[in-house]
């Protein structure tokens, strides 16, 4: 069998040939952790102190203190309450993109005088680097919670926001003249025609910015402020702290993999003809 | 006869592009008309203008003696060649649609005994156009021919004044084509429809029309080709003859919902 006919189903199946999918995938992770712990037990071999590869040992060690003990300073638990804070800045910025890309990404993609008048404002914000935007935020917004979550939704959405539009715009001509001689009128257009058929693209540029909205998250929280996981991460750098940092970057992956993994298991449920509903 | 439809002195240019001249056409209640003619010859524009997407650069079109808005609105039901149908709904959800538009005009959806009463209305469509086994299933999950099926059940749903049919057999494979003839030579007849189809395929005009009209160039200046449109250059009534035979089987098995105007059946 040539190597280009090879089929797999997806991940989450458990067929005969999903099963060794999962498998495989599951192959060069293992891998790559053999690796580190071959090297890292080779470096603690030689330097009881080893700082920069920590064994899974220590790295238990270091979080237990974080996981399941109260701050003497703060009394709280660092690593839930740094869960919770980026998870709620997340959430928040998250949530403000969709809904303004909906409604935005609609009007632009249905109306050609929305879009005729703000198509080029939405391009121009586009094409700034968020990043280079946040003194601007830290100055208007001050240091709190507002200059990050604002962060992540000038980061992501204009992006949401045109692929949206597009998605809307190129809907077949025919489909919008069919809809109109069966007596809908603009109202009814873009929310039985248009916004139905937006939605499985929102969750899919959704989940594309998911990446992009993480790292606009932990740039923010590096900078300026007292909890979160960026926050921590770059605090405890200072004291090479690697048995910390790496089980919060797994942390960080664990978490944007279930985030993606729920979101297109919704779109799947609730959209079913977007998804090849198979015959 | 009435003339349902009628266009006086029609002209549609495009900048200095004239596409069509001089059409002046009478179209009656209860006719078929097909429209042939080479490609680029405005059959396509014909349509739009009738459909009320184009507005005539010059003339007038009148349905039923009043001028025609430029606007596509419930007169006139249309079936394209293709994106007819919305993916996202079901068979029942694309029928009921229109009814929907009509009858909840902010929310666009019916609820309780109003929607029964749409379903059961989309229902008896939807066995006209025999898919009543398919409400469930969503477009992707049918074939060329069952879409385009749910595409008339949508339009006809509607009860357009005219049935406007932009090549719409001319995806179809032969044997599934000679059956969507059948079905709409029989719905014609049974709610008595007044029908304009464009078309590519000559036999196909001939064997469902009651009247062929062809679209081209009466005159070419070979210099500024661009600057004669087409206009109808055959106009033939076809005395009808007698109904494709599968048409009089099917029309004797189930005569229900007629609207018989012009005692066609």
């Amino acid at each position: 069998m040539g190597w280009l006919n090879r089929q797999f189903k997806p991940g989450n199946s458990v067929g005969r040939m999903g099963g060794s999918n999962a498998l495989l995938g599951l192959v060069p992770i293992v891998v790559l952790v053999i690796v580190y712990l071959v090297v890292a037990a080779d470096r603690n071999a030689i330097n009881p102190n080893e700082k920069i590869l920590p064994l899974p040992g220590a790295m238990v060690e270091a979080m237990w203190g974080l996981v399941f003990e109260r701050d003497q300073l703060s009394g709280r638990f660092l690593f839930w309450s740094d869960t919770f804070a980026s998870l709620q800045r997340l959430g928040l910025g998250l949530a403000i993109s969709t809904l303004s890309a909906l409604v935005v990404g609609l009007m632009l993609g249905v109306l050609p005088t929305f879009r005729a008048t703000f198509g080029a404002l939405v391009t121009s914000i586009a094409v700034i680097p968020p990043i280079a935007l946040l003194p601007v935020l830290f100055i208007v917004f001050g240091l709190g919670e507002t200059a990050k979550v604002a962060l992540i939704v000038i980061g992501i959405a204009p992006f949401m926001v045109r692929d949206i539009a597009a998605h809307v715009t190129a809907l077949p001509r025919e489909q919008i003249v069919k809809a109109q001689t069966l007596g809908a009128s603009t109202w009814q257009l873009l929310l039985r025609v248009a916004l139905p058929q937006a939605m499985p693209r929102l969750i899919q540029a959704l989940r594309l910015s998911l990446g992009p909205a993480w790292v606009f998250l932990i740039s923010a929280e590096a900078i300026a402020a007292d909890v979160g996981l960026g926050y921590r991460i770059f605090l405890v750098r200072r004291y090479l702290a690697m048995d910390v940092i790496l089980p919060y970057v797994a942390w960080i992956a664990l978490l944007a993999a279930m985030i993606d993994f729920a979101l297109a298991f919704a779109s799947r449920r609730a959209f079913p003809w977007a998804h090849g509903a198979g015959h | 006869m009435s003339a349902a439809l009628s266009l006086r002195n029609v002209w549609v240019e495009y900048g200095d592009k004239v596409v069509l001249e001089r059409i002046n056409l009478d179209i009656e209640e209860g006719a078929f008309v097909s429209v042939v003619g080479p490609s680029g010859a405005g059959k396509s524009s014909l349509l739009r203008l009738v459909l009320g997407q184009d507005a005539p650069t010059r003339g007038a079109i009148l349905l039923d003696e009043t001028p025609l808005k430029a606007e596509c609105t419930p007169e006139r039901g249309v079936v394209f060649q293709r994106y007819s149908v919305f993916p996202h709904l079901t068979v029942l959800g694309n029928t009921i649609f229109g009814l929907e538009c009509a009858d909840a005009p902010v929310a666009a959806r019916l609820f309780g005994t109003r929607r029964r009463a749409a379903a059961a209305q989309a229902l008896e469509m939807l066995e006209a156009v025999g898919l009543e086994h398919a409400l469930d299933l969503y477009p992707a999950q049918m074939s060329g021919g069952m879409q385009q099926r749910l595409a008339i059940a949508q339009a006809l749903i509607k009860r357009p004044r005219i049935l406007l049919l932009d090549e719409p057999f001319g995806a179809l494979d032969p044997g599934i084509r000679s059956d969507m003839h059948t079905l709409i030579t029989q719905l014609w007849r049974d709610y008595s429809l007044t029908v304009i189809m464009v078309t590519h395929d000559i036999k196909e005009a001939f064997s469902l029309g009651t009247r062929v009209l062809t679209l081209d160039k009466s005159r070419v200046d070979p210099h500024a080709p661009h600057r004669y449109g087409a206009t109808v250059v055959y106009d033939l009534p076809l005395t009808r003859k007698a109904a494709p035979d599968a048409a009089v089987q099917l029309s004797q098995t189930d005569i229900s919902i007629t609207i018989d105007r012009n005692d066609n059946n």
